[in-house]
């Protein structure tokens, strides 16, 4: 499908997906209305805290860094508001380096700060994040690989089948070209949309910078009109 | 069905680094130990060479209920979950997979969607029993013995 969005598996310039992407193509089932992969996920174990939305509130001191809002609607493929979601996100801290036992990035870690975040939509289909800039880290993908500073984030939707995990850039960041997984999106148009917009409105004057950044998720068959 | 007006946002991989903040202690357990349908689901994750995945989020879905489970360094997992009337609709995330991928497990070899795939093949979405309410499901990314994986996306108009 030549205007599908997302990368293709196989992506060889990203030496970890030789191995693991499928080669198959896959099956498309028919799905009635009642199939559980249209169920709305319940995630019910964790309920969201009030300051779950804040990285920069987890821990005794504030986090090293650029203070910074990020801020966006989710959306179904109509352009209409997912209420109500689930948004997960993670990310490194200001120097580069995640609180995750597995970065071997010799970069200092912050104890104030831990780098994950969730919080649910309102009836707009927003949600906001109170965070710091992350900053870019290297990786062994290639000689002198790095990463540029992205947001991880998790949606749910109102669907299994919408369940989405991608990643936030900033803009202008000068890595993108060299980064085969932002390059894995094969189009350039699509690649724009996973990099957040600067907004003036979102930024609170004497205390952080704003950023806007949308998500659509893909349609589901039943999708009413 | 009219075409969508927007794009969905591309996928990108869950990455290697989101242990601290995805996983939950009670995520692997969508029912109680004591529930009547209960039945434990466990496996592994496995590549193109056979080596386990160690970095990869399972997450499962069912009517009223939602599991999550981390790979451990062998690449298993292991779910609490309900017998399913059917089947339990999987989706796997990992490094080095650029977006997920949607497989099935059905726990008996009857049912139409089976009958529909390629023999050879549709025995990769059918869990083995291994003990008293206990089934094991291998997700093979690659390979020989690839796991049947499923496409949800409707075609874009």
């Amino acid at each position: 499908m030549t205007d599908d969005p997302h990368p293709h598996h196989l992506t060889p310039s990203y030496r970890s997906t030789v191995l693991r992407a499928p080669t198959r193509p896959p099956v498309r089932p028919a799905l009635d209305p009642e199939a559980a992969e249209l169920l709305d996920p319940v995630y019910g174990h964790q309920p969201v805290g009030p300051l779950d939305h804040d990285l920069t509130r987890q821990h005794e001191g504030e986090p090293i860094g650029e203070r910074i809002i990020v801020t966006g609607r989710v959306l179904d493929s109509r352009g209409r508001a997912v209420p109500d979601t689930l948004v997960e996100i993670w990310q490194a801290n200001a120097t580069g380096r995640y609180a995750h036992p597995v970065d071997r990035h010799p970069a200092p870690l912050d104890p104030n700060f831990t780098g994950s975040g969730r919080c649910l939509t309102d009836a707009d289909g927003r949600y906001r994040f109170v965070t710091i800039k992350p900053g870019a880290y290297p990786w062994r993908n290639h000689p002198n690989a790095w990463r540029p500073a992205h947001i991880h984030f998790s949606v749910f939707g109102t669907a299994f089948t919408q369940r989405l995990i991608t990643q936030m850039y900033f803009p202008g960041d000068p890595l993108f070209a060299h980064d085969p997984i932002l390059q894995s999106v094969p189009r350039p148009q699509d690649r724009e949309r996973l990099v957040c917009a600067f907004d003036l409105d979102t930024t609170e004057p004497e205390w952080a910078l704003g950023y806007q950044w949308d998500v659509v998720l893909g349609a589901t068959p039943f999708e009413e009109d | 069905m009219p075409a969508p007006s927007l794009p969905p946002t591309p996928s990108q991989t869950v990455g290697p680094f989101f242990a601290h903040a995805l996983p939950y202690a009670e995520g692997p357990f969508a029912v109680p130990e004591d529930h009547p349908d209960a039945i434990e689901l466990h496996g592994r994750v496995l590549d193109g060479a056979g080596e386990p995945v160690p970095d990869a989020l399972l997450e499962i879905c069912q009517p009223g209920l939602f599991g999550r489970c981390p790979t451990e360094a062998d690449g298993s997992y292991r779910f609490r979950t309900a017998r399913p009337d059917t089947y339990i609709p999987l989706l796997v995330f990992a490094r080095g997979l650029l977006k997920p991928v949607w497989t099935r497990v059905y726990l008996t070899g009857d049912a139409p969607f089976l009958a529909g795939l390629d023999p050879v093949r549709r025995g990769t979405l059918v869990a083995s029993p291994s003990g008293e309410r206990s089934y094991r499901f291998d997700v093979r990314l690659q390979g020989d013995r690839e796991t049947v994986f499923l496409h949800h996306v409707p075609p874009r108009g």
